[in-house]
């Protein structure tokens, strides 16, 4: 079968590389350019470790074919440290032990940053309800929410002082 | 879980859509959100040679009044049918249901076309559009003709719609004074398909039902219309007697497997219950309570 050739922007950088048709997101970002925050937790579109942003959405790279990311922009979890510094999210999981096996991670800070962009000030309620598609098997998601909600009140401060 | 090769089309318009598909006929897939495709064909249970994506084809992704109906492009999806107010204010069972379907990243991709055309009794929407006694249009090399959602389903995986159509939108009535909509679901967590499901509108006329619609998810081969249900409220007041000779109905056409979740005695009682529910919140909402 016909490879073809893609081109999208990834973490802000320009990439291109030649798949099949079938190749899935997930593989070629893993194999292809060796970005492996973005975890294969079940393969069958439940768990979330897989999400990655694209296009404004928040999606499981598992179950996205390559082909269609062309010319897209794509961001992982290693977009979202700048400059040395963790996201504020990075650093509120890090500080409220939003993570244990760390498994999960990737796919939860991604989905989290898109939901915080939807919604800037989301209640508990919200949050559950936002991460719904992510699946921890260690936390117990307490923490986890938690660390979102603190991440989402220094984003909203930064944000006003700016 | 690396599915069969196919090669992979993007067509701009609907038109190329279609002579895709009627060139490659039965060999050929329409691509939508992907989200029961990709996943059946990753466990190989689906291995089309063509795969023609519809995610670039012009206005399939809309949301619309036309002559006091509504009209949604088969490509919108659930997050778009979600985030609508307007339609929300219009249609208020369609954010109720779309809001029990899968989690937001599937919704993100998944859209309503892909729900109702999918053909798997599992799916919400089709029992959602039977009950709003919804039309599906579908563009063919011959032209355009509209289905009644009621029509449509056949089969597990099997639709009313030939192998090169495309469906286009959905386009449901608009909703009359007095009319209340519910959908109740039972499932044990996010993601899951309903163990059982109802969709009911009805419409209260002065105390007076004039007009019921009942309808099941994942309660049979097919999603079911259930017409004796519908007939059994219709011209009452929605008692007590009226919504049980109503769910007494609507259980005996269920034929639900036995799954995970429970034995086929457990599901049909629970279909009861959807049913029931479903009828008493579209009456409370019919009557603005
Ligand atoms: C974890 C998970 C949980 C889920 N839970 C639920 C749930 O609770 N309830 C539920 O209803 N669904 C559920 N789904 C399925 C999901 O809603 C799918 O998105 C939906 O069933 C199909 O829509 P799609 O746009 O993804 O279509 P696709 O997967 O792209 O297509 C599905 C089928 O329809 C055909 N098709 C699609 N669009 C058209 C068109 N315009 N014209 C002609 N043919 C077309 C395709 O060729 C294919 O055969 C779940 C999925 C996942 C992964
Ligand atoms: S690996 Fe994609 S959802 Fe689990
Ligand atoms: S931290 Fe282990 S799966 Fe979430």
């Amino acid at each position: 079968m016909a490879k073809t050739e893609i081109k999208l922007t990834v973490n802000g950088e320009e990439v291109a590389g030649t798949v099949e048709p079938r190749t899935l997101l997930i593989h070629f970002l893993r194999e292809q350019l060796n970005l492996t925050g973005a975890h294969i937790g079940c393969e069958t579109s439940h768990c979330g470790a897989c999400t990655v942003d694209l296009n404004g959405k928040s999606v499981k790279s598992c179950t996205v074919f390559a082909v269609q990311a062309d010319g897209g922009e794509l961001l992982t979890v290693e977009g979202l440290a700048q400059g040395g510094e963790l996201h504020p999210l990075q650093a509120a999981f890090a500080e409220d032990h939003g993570l244990q096996c760390g498994f999960c991670t990737p796919g939860m800070l991604i989905r989290a940053q898109r939901l915080l962009r939807e919604n800037p000030d989301p209640s508990e309620a919200e949050i559950r309800w936002g991460i719904s598609g992510n699946l921890c098997r260690c936390t117990g998601y307490q923490n986890i929410v938690k660390a979102i909600r603190n991440a989402a009140q220094v984003m909203r401060q930064k944000e006003a002082a700016e | 879980m690396i599915p069969a090769n196919f090669e992979y089309h993007r067509p701009g318009s609907v038109d190329e859509a279609v002579s895709l598909l009627t060139e490659h006929g039965e060999d050929g897939r329409v691509l939508a959100g992907g989200h029961s495709l990709i996943p059946m064909m990753k466990l190989r249970l689906a291995e089309p040679a063509h795969l023609i994506d519809l995610n670039g084809v012009e206005g399939l992704r809309s949301i619309a009044e036309v002559e006091g109906a509504i009209h949604i492009g088969a490509m919108t999806t659930q997050a778009e049918i979600i985030a609508s107010d307007d339609l929300a204010a219009r249609c208020p069972i369609l954010r109720e249901a779309a809001e029990l379907i899968a989690d937001p990243q599937v919704r993100a991709c998944g859209t309503i076309g892909g729900n109702v055309a999918n053909g798997d009794p599992g799916n919400d929407m089709p029992a959602v559009m039977m009950a709003l006694d919804a039309s599906f249009v579908l563009r063919g090399p011959g032209g355009e003709r509209s289905l009644a959602a009621r029509e449509f389903y056949e089969g597990p995986f099997e639709t009313a719609r030939d192998d090169d159509e495309i469906l286009t939108a959905l386009r449901i009535p608009a909703r009359g004074a007095g009319q209340g909509q519910a959908y109740c679901k039972l499932k044990r967590k996010v993601g899951d398909y309903a163990i059982a499901a109802a969709a009911v509108v009805l419409t209260m006329d002065g105390g007076t039902c004039s007009q019921a619609a009942v309808a099941l998810t994942n309660l049979g081969i097919t999603p079911l219309y259930a017409e004796a249900a519908s007939a059994a409220l219709t011209g009452t007041a929605v008692d007590a007697a009226a919504i049980e000779a109503a769910v007494e109905a609507a259980v005996a056409i269920t034929d639900p497997a036995a799954d995970l979740h429970g034995p086929v005695v457990y599901r049909r009682r629970m279909a009861g219950v959807m049913t029931r529910r479903a009828i008493e919140t579209a009456r409370a909402r019919a009557t603005g309570g």
